[in-house]
Formats: C-alpha cells, structure tokens, sequence
C-alpha cells in the first residue's frame, strides 16, 4: 500500500485543498513579492515608501490571514493532517519550485547583489533601493543587500511566528517560545544595530545575541579595533562577546540545556521554528544521518576554532611590552583551554562517550596542538600551515555562505529546517556538547506509555530518533536537541516532557520498562 | 542451535525476540502474514490522516533486523502440529521449530449482523484494513458518509480520521454516554460532547440491527434497531477485538476465547507458549481481564516469555495497571483501576472534578472506608507514571494524593495547572483545608523528603 506517495500531487489530495480566502490570501502575499520582484527588475516605482510598505504589509496581511484560515475555525490541537499528503510539505512539486527559488535567492544575495541593485559608491537601484527610506528611517543609512534580508527575515519571523502560535495555541511553551525570537529578531538581530549605527557610527555592526563560534567574523582584526576605537561602550561589547561564550552560554546550557538559545533566542534557529515549521518533519532520521550529522558538525566546531585563532593571531604582536597578548600568550592560551574541556571529559565523562565520540577528540585534540606545536617548530609566521586569510575566506565561504545559507535555509524543503542547525552550526555543537555532558536539561520519558507511534521521531527537526529511547523508557539527552518541545506536544499518549532536573539519573537506559513486574525490572534494569 | 519461531510481528511478538536476542544467540524466526516488519499498530490512524507515511511507523530500520540476526518469514500459518513441532504454511510446506511463541494478536469482534460480507464493511485493526480503508473511503466524494458502529477506543480514532477527510461519520454507540461501559458517566458524558463538537453524528443508545447492501455488493446503508436507515458508503465494525486463533481449531493447543495460558504463559503444550492479545489467562490476574488487548500488555508479556525462554523461568505478574488513549484533542490517561458505574466495586467511591472548558477533567477512585488510592483517570492532565505507580504500590490514602498532586503533573512547562482547583474542590466536598504542596524533584525522582 502506497498511500503516502501521491504527495507529487497537485490536485489537492485529500484531506485539504486551500479554500477561497486562503487562495486570495496566498494571492496577496504573493503580491508583496511581485512588488520586490519587479523592482528587481528595475521597475521604477516613485514613491518608495509608499511600495514598500505596500509591499512588507502585502506579505505580513497574507501570511497571517492565511494562517487564521488554516487554523482559526478548528480546535486547539495538533494539526498535522494530511501534512505529508501536500504538495509543499510533502516533497512534491511545489517542495521543489519553492526549494530552487530559495536557494537562488541566496545564490544572488551572498554571491550577485549587484542583480539587487548594489551599486559601489552609487546610489543604490533595483530591490535594495526600495529599501532606502526604511534603512535612512532607522540607521540614517542607505540600505544594503543585508538590510533587505534583515528586514525579510524579521518579517518571515514575526508573521509565520503568528501562524506558529495559532498553530500551537493549546501549548504555552510554544508560544513564549515564539514571542521570545520575534522578540530577539525584532529587537537585536534588525532594531538594535541600526540604531546603534546611529547613534555611535563608530561601533561594528553588532547582534548581541550572535555569539561566536556562529558569529565567526567576530574576533577579525577590523571589528576589533573599531570596537577598541569606539571607547568604552565598544570595549563593553567586545568584552560581552568574549563573556558570551565562555561565562554566560556554559551558565544557561547547564541550567535550561541549549533550548534556552538554539529555540529560545538564535535568529537561524527562529526562522527554522517560524517560517521552517512546516518542514520540520522532513529531516532524515536515519542512524547514518545521526553519524555524518555528528562527524561534520564537530568538525566545523574545529575548523571554526582554527581560523579564529589563526584570525586573532595573524594580528597580535610579539612585544610583551607593549601588550600583554601576545602571539605566545594567546596560543598557549588556547592550548591550555582546549587541552582543559578535553581532559575534563576524557576523565569525567568518558563512560558517557562512546567510542567513535572518543576516538573523534582524540584525533581533533591531536590535530590541533600538533598544529599548536608545529608552529613553534617550523618557526615561519602562519600558524596552522594555510594563512589566516585563506582559512577565513574559506569558511565564509563554505559555512558562512553556503552551508547556513543556500543549503541551511534555501533547502527547506527538501531537507528540513534545521539542516544548518544540525550539520553546520559550530555554537550548536559547543552548546550540544555541554548539554549531553553537563546539563539539568533532559526529555524525560513517562514510564511505559510509549506506544511508538513515531510522531515524536517524525516532527523532530533535528532528525532524533526520539522513538527510540521514549520505547525503552530512557531518557533523551542528545546533544543536538534544541528543545522545540514539538516532540512532548504532538506525542498522543503524554509521554515525553522537557524538564530541567537534577543531575543524577538524567540518563537512565532501562530495558523491562515500568508496568511489569517489580522484581522482574529490578532484575533486568540493575547495573 | 534453539531455533525460536514466534507467530506474528506486532509488539508482543517484536519484544519477546529483542529480549531473547539481548540474552542468547538463539535462531531467531519471526512469522507475518500481515507485513514485512514490525509497525505500532497504533499508529495505523496516524498514516491515513497524513501526519505520517508508512515507513514512519515502523520502530526499526529495515537494517535491524539482519543486523541482530532476525529471520523474517512473509507467510500465512494454517496449522501447529506440535507433535512434530511444525508449523503448516498457507503455501502448503512445513516450517520447524523447537520452542514456539504464538503472537498472533487480534481480530475485529463482530456480532453476526446481516451484511457484514459486503464491501465497505471493515474493522481497524490491521494493514490489511488500513489498505481496505484507503479504497473505501479514499475521499469525501468516494465515500460521503461513514457509518461507525460501536463505541470504543478504535471507534473514536476512525472518526477522527474520516473527519480528517470531511466525511461525514455517524457514530452508534450502545451506551448512554461514550464508553460508559468502562468510563465513569463525568467523563464519558465529556468526551461524547468533545467528539460532537468535532461534528460527528454521535447516537448513544443506538444498536447496529442490519447492513444493507447495492445489488453490487457494496454497502448502501444501515439499519438501526431503532428502525432509521442511514445512508453511507463505509461501515466501521469497532465493536471490539477478539483473539486471532482460527487457525489452531485444528490442533491440540486449548483454547476458549484465547489460547489458555497459565501465568508463565505456557499453553500446557511443552515448547508452545502464548503471549499478547492471542493469550487467555486461565485464572484472570486481579481486576485484569483474562484477555488483555492493550499494547502494553502485550509488550510485558513478551518481556516475561524471553526470560523463560532463557532460562529464567518467570511468572507474568504484572505491576500496576495503566492505559492512555486520545479522543480527538482530548489526551487521557488511567492509572490503578477507576471503574465505570456498571463495573464498580462495592468499596470504590469517586472524587470526579471537571473544568469548566469541559476539555479537562480526573477521576480518583478510593476505596470508602479506607480512603486508600485505587486509581485516577485524566483527561487533558499529562501524569508522571512513575509517581503515581509508587502512590499506588504505597497504598497511599485520597489526602496523600491531593496534597502531592503537583508532583505528579507531567504537563509540558508553562502550562496552566490546575491542582489548585482540584484541591479547592476536594476541600468543598471533603470539609477539609488540604493546601497543595510545592513540586519537589526529590520526592519525584528519589522517593525522599
């Protein structure tokens, strides 16, 4: 029996074909793009902010109405049916039309903005000119092709946010959730730095919620000075970010595991929760998905950590005098705190690990400090063999570009909402490291009432198999949960709760689950 | 080599080989005629409406099975002889075996109503019926109206999936109140008006007389004891299910409703043993049935049989009961035993509240003298099993329960809770000043303070 493969379908399989006011509401939408689309094309449209908000609120009005006609005039419930049956979220045709739009999208915006209409030291044309007067409106500034995206992005945020939340009505944790990063994405990825551009033009641009490793250009020798030129409120920022990842992510991830910023608070992981929502089932659950998910993203974690210090080292002196980081100091630095995470979890954590995870650090861990150590033997001045400037280059290129962009967001949906969170993102993995190590944070499975129906598994979006464990009455402590919380709202038994306990028998692995004999559990279960 | 072959790959049979794999090296044969592998029977609701494809409810990667050396055999079992510890297959050969554990589940109980041959008659119970259904009943135009008789746990999930569709769906219940039978009237008489309000034609007091089929032997209508004709192109038999045993009238296995087993779940017949829906305790354990149709069950007793069948001969004695289902929106749970008003005991008294939305409410049953906690039903309230278990092996008396209610709470974070509510109204009924006491993890997961 097939009864899932006519998702190639586009006559509106059963159960739902848009209604009339969803049909206009699409066209409405669809509208505000045309409008972008054409100024694309160079369509001169006089009165700029006039289109333009024509334009954002023709997308905002078409996206919401369409969401109150999904799911205003039904019951607060899950609402999943026939998601694998459409054509959008079934990987059917219009998966595909949409996928390709996307990933073009990025293409031009990272690689072609002239086709924007970015002109250098001109006046912008095209699409980013339309965005002029609201980029003078908030930093004073013309607009660029990031401004454009900026304001997209927050737009998809907030207005597929409301579908979100009308979506899951019934489930208070997803909608503070969801105000959270419309909060977060209003406020500090697109408000804030404008107006800081503003009010102090000295300052780098800078989303305070944007933390390094995910921040990667953070600590480059530009942004840096031009903090330090700021004066005092640039040395504040400079030393948030550093305090970001060292002192306040590692207090947060232990108390509320990395939910509290990958759903909570990150911009990618915002879009992912919003616009990505109707995807999310698409990611690949496989075991060997898991593998490759585990190898690449760790090894972005490496490579980020390499050209960042080959970034900050390319720039420090070798005078102590004169500053007290130096070149020597800052590696020995690094060296010293890698070698502390890594014999911390080689000592206490080890049993926690398994052996591909070991074997993994170890090989990293050797890699690095022989890299540390080749250094100071070879005696040349690139540290690491490659120069900064070609490791920089290439990870912007290669995970700053392509992988967040034109694969993480622009492959939707075909691959899911989290691909970017899951295999590319280098601060998921820190954040995930700490949480399956060092967490309050766990899913707790209730007793023995999975009934491994598999919803838990198919709506994760970082491809969890979380079936696997709720069926063994185990605990899920996975390192690449962001805590969506959808697995616990769409489960129909009540078996899985995100909670933040104590430490000890976070992860429990039993095999005769609750219900059975007594005796026989203690038996099988004991240690 | 021990060659085990188990007769059918739902939970039951799935369990009992993981377990024996875990223990030993056994030959390991697993027999289905329903499917290639192993899928949650329970899910099979969850495929049509489109939340799910069928892959999707398979628990294992088809890789699982070589991997832990699973032989899986595509065949129909037409007979056991265990005279020559053989099976006979529909294909006509003999298939071996040493130690054989039948798993062969259930089937729609029906009740010999005229027309029930016709096309467009099912149960949901199977693939197989899930396929059948898919033809029957593909869209609203195929298939405008429903009709589903007989008010149960399954009943409901194939409303809720015709609904999914826009067909509409007729639903005759015997009782005065969805499943009065084995709900308390408070909460049958709620989930009746959550199941209307998700526009279901629901009929209490209404029994199935006839089917009534088109000169092509489709279903067109039925007929209710009542006398109405209703008009439909389906008809759900959901009256039930009943152990799958045809297939043994012919050999020496005893056998009445289900295949008798005693409590190590032997048949009597050295090497044969039965677990699951298929199995019939010969003296019922406790309040239990002595057919258990739930999926938990099934999944004990495939834990029980491995270890006997490795050698550490075990007796099913099984802990506290529990059960969870959903009606529509509507989650529930159960825990201990909460009689309905036709099977209550002499001792069980009820604490009902209901919230005002109507989409919430609990049961606890306590035993009238004792006040002892005998069992608590939710309905839109998540509970923590593993505390309630406890209360319940602790014999912990209607006072306990209330004044810790919080600790039971197993709702998702930042949701409304209502243990306040329910207290403030077991004070009204009992004259007491309980307050609720704070949520305190140590209680919770160590069982101190």
């Amino acid at each position: 029996m097939e009864t899932t493969e006519q998702s190639m379908s586009l006559a509106g399989h059963p159960p739902k074909a848009l209604n009339t006011a969803q049909k206009l509401a699409t066209a409405l939408g669809l509208s505000g793009l045309l409008i972008m689309l054409l100024a694309i094309f160079n369509v001169n449209f006089p009165n700029k902010t006039l289109w333009l908000t024509i334009s954002l609120m023709a997308i905002s009005i078409g996206i919401i109405w369409f969401s109150q006609q999904a799911y205003a005039h039904s019951q607060a419930g899950i609402k999943n049916d026939g998601v694998w049956f459409k054509s959008i979220s079934g990987r059917g045709l219009w998966a595909w039309m949409l996928g390709i739009v996307l990933t073009g999208f990025y293409i031009i915006l990272y690689f072609y903005p002239q086709y924007l209409g970015l002109r250098q030291g001109q006046d912008n044309t095209g699409v980013i000119a339309l965005f002029d007067p609201l980029s003078r409106l908030l930093s004073g500034n013309p607009a660029s092709q990031w401004f454009v995206y900026g304001t997209l992005y927050t737009v998809a945020i907030l207005a597929f946010g409301i579908k979100f939340i009308l979506k899951y009505r019934h489930n208070r944790y997803e909608i503070l959730r969801t105000y959270s990063v419309m909060f977060y994405q209003t406020g500090f990825a697109f408000l804030i730095p404008e107006f800081m551009a503003r009010l102090n033009g000295d300052l780098p641009y800078y989303d305070l919620k944007n933390i390094w490793p995910l921040n990667y250009y953070n600590f480059e020798q530009y942004r840096v000075n031009a903090f330090i030129d700021a004066g005092n409120i640039g040395v504040a920022m400079l030393i948030f970010g550093v305090l970001s990842i060292f002192v306040i992510t590692p207090i947060l991830t232990f108390k509320y595991g990395k939910r509290w910023y990958c759903s909570w608070v990150c911009g990618c992981g915002g879009l992912a929760e919003t616009a990505g929502d109707p995807f999310r089932h698409l990611s690949d659950k496989r075991m060997v998905a898991w593998k490759i998910e585990r190898w690449v993203v760790h090894s972005v974690v490496v490579f980020v950590t390499l050209m960042t210090t080959a970034v900050i080292y390319s720039y420090l002196g070798d005078d102590s005098s004169k500053y007290w980081l130096t070149r020597d100091v800052f590696l020995i630095g690094v060296a010293l705190l890698l070698t502390l995470v890594f014999a911390w979890a080689m000592i206490f954590r080890r049993n926690q690990l398994k052996k591909d995870a070991q074997y993994g650090a170890i090989g990293y861990f050797v890699i690095i400090i022989a890299l540390v150590g080749l250094h100071y033997f070879s005696g040349n001045n690139q540290v690491f063999l490659f120069s900064s400037g070609t490791l920089r280059k290439t990870y912007g290129f290669l995970i700053g570009s392509i992988f967040s962009g034109v694969i993480g967001t622009g492959f939707y949906p075909i691959f899911g909402n989290r691909v970017w969170c899951r295999f590319g993102c280098p601060m998921a993995a820190i954040l995930g490291f700490q949480q399956r190590l060092f967490s309050r944070f766990r899913i707790t499975t209730n007793g023995g009432q999975c009934i491994s129906c598999g919803n838990c598994s198919t709506y994760c979006e970082m491809g969890i198999d979380v079936r696997a464990y709720a069926q063994k009455g185990e605990n899920i402590v996975r390192s690449s949960c962001v805590g969506c919380g959808i697995c616990s709202a769409v489960c129909p038994r009540g078996v899985l709760k995100l909670e933040n306990g104590p430490l000890e028998g976070r992860i429990n692995s039993t095999e005769v689950l609750l219900g059975n004999d007594v005796d026989l559990m203690d038996l099988v279960n004991r240690k | 080599m021990e060659h085990i072959v188990i007769i059918g790959n739902g939970i039951s049979g799935i369990t009992a080989a993981r377990h024996i794999r875990k223990l030993s090296n056994k030959r390991i044969t697993i027999i289905s005629d329903e499917a290639d592998f192993f899928f949650s029977r329970t899910a099979l609701m969850y495929v049509y409406m489109g939340h799910m494809r069928w892959k999707d409810i398979e628990p294992y990667e088809p890789c699982f099975w070589e991997k832990n050396n699973f032989e899986l055999l595509r065949a129909r079992v037409t007979d056991v002889l265990p005279d020559s510890k053989s099976l006979k297959l529909s294909d006509g050969s003999d298939f071996t075996y040493d130690t054989l554990i039948l798993a062969t589940g259930s089937v729609t109980n029906t009740f010999g109503w005229p027309g029930l041959d016709l096309k467009g008659v099912q149960g949901l119970v199977s693939k197989q019926d899930l396929e059948e259904l898919e033809e029957h009943a593909p869209t609203k135009n195929e298939c405008p109206r429903a009709v589903i008789v007989g008010g149960g746990l399954i009943g409901v999930e194939l409303a809720e999936m015709l609904r999914t569709r826009d067909i509409e769906v007729t639903f005759l219940v015997r009782e005065g109140a969805f499943w009065n039978g084995v709900l308390p009237q408070g909460e049958a008489r709620m989930i009746s008006r959550h199941i209307q309000s998700h526009h279901v034609d629901l009929r209490h007091n209404t029994n199935l007389k006839e089917i009534l089929g088109d000169e092509n032997g489709n279903v067109r209508a039925v007929l209710t004891e009542e006398g109405e004709e209703i008009p439909c192109k389906l008809v759900g038999v959901t009256t039930g299910v009943r152990p799958n045993i045809s297939f043994l009238q012919d050999s020496p296995i005893h056998t009445d409703r289900g295949i008798l087993v005693n409590r190590y779940l032997e048949t009597g017949i050295p090497g044969v043993y039965a677990i699951g829906d298929c199995a019939q305790q010969r003296e019922p354990i406790g309040n239990r049935p002595a057919v258990e149709a739930v999926w938990y069950t099934g999944r004990m007793m495939g834990e029980v049989v491995a270890q006997t069948i490795c050698g550490n001969r075990t007796k099913y004695n099984p802990g506290h009961w529990f059960n969870s289902a959903k009606f529509f929106d509507i989650e529930y749970q159960t825990y201990g035993w909460v009689f309905s008003e036709r099977k209550r005991k002499a001792y069980e008294n009820h604490f009902h509240w209901i919230h005002p939305d109507d989409d919430k409410c609990i049961t606890i049953a306590y035993h009238k003298d004792t006040r002892e906690f005998l069992g608590i039903n939710t309905f839109g309230i998540r509970l923590r099993h593993q505390v309630i278990d406890r209360w319940l092996t602790e014999k912990r008396d209607l006072a306990y329960i209330m004044k810790f209610l919080k600790d039971a709470n197993f709702d998702p974070e930042f949701y409304d809770h209502y243990e306040r509510d329910i207290i403030s109204a077991y004070n009204a009924e009992f004259d007491t000043q309980l307050k609720p006491a704070k949520k305190n993890w140590h209680r919770i997961f160590f069982n101190t303070k």
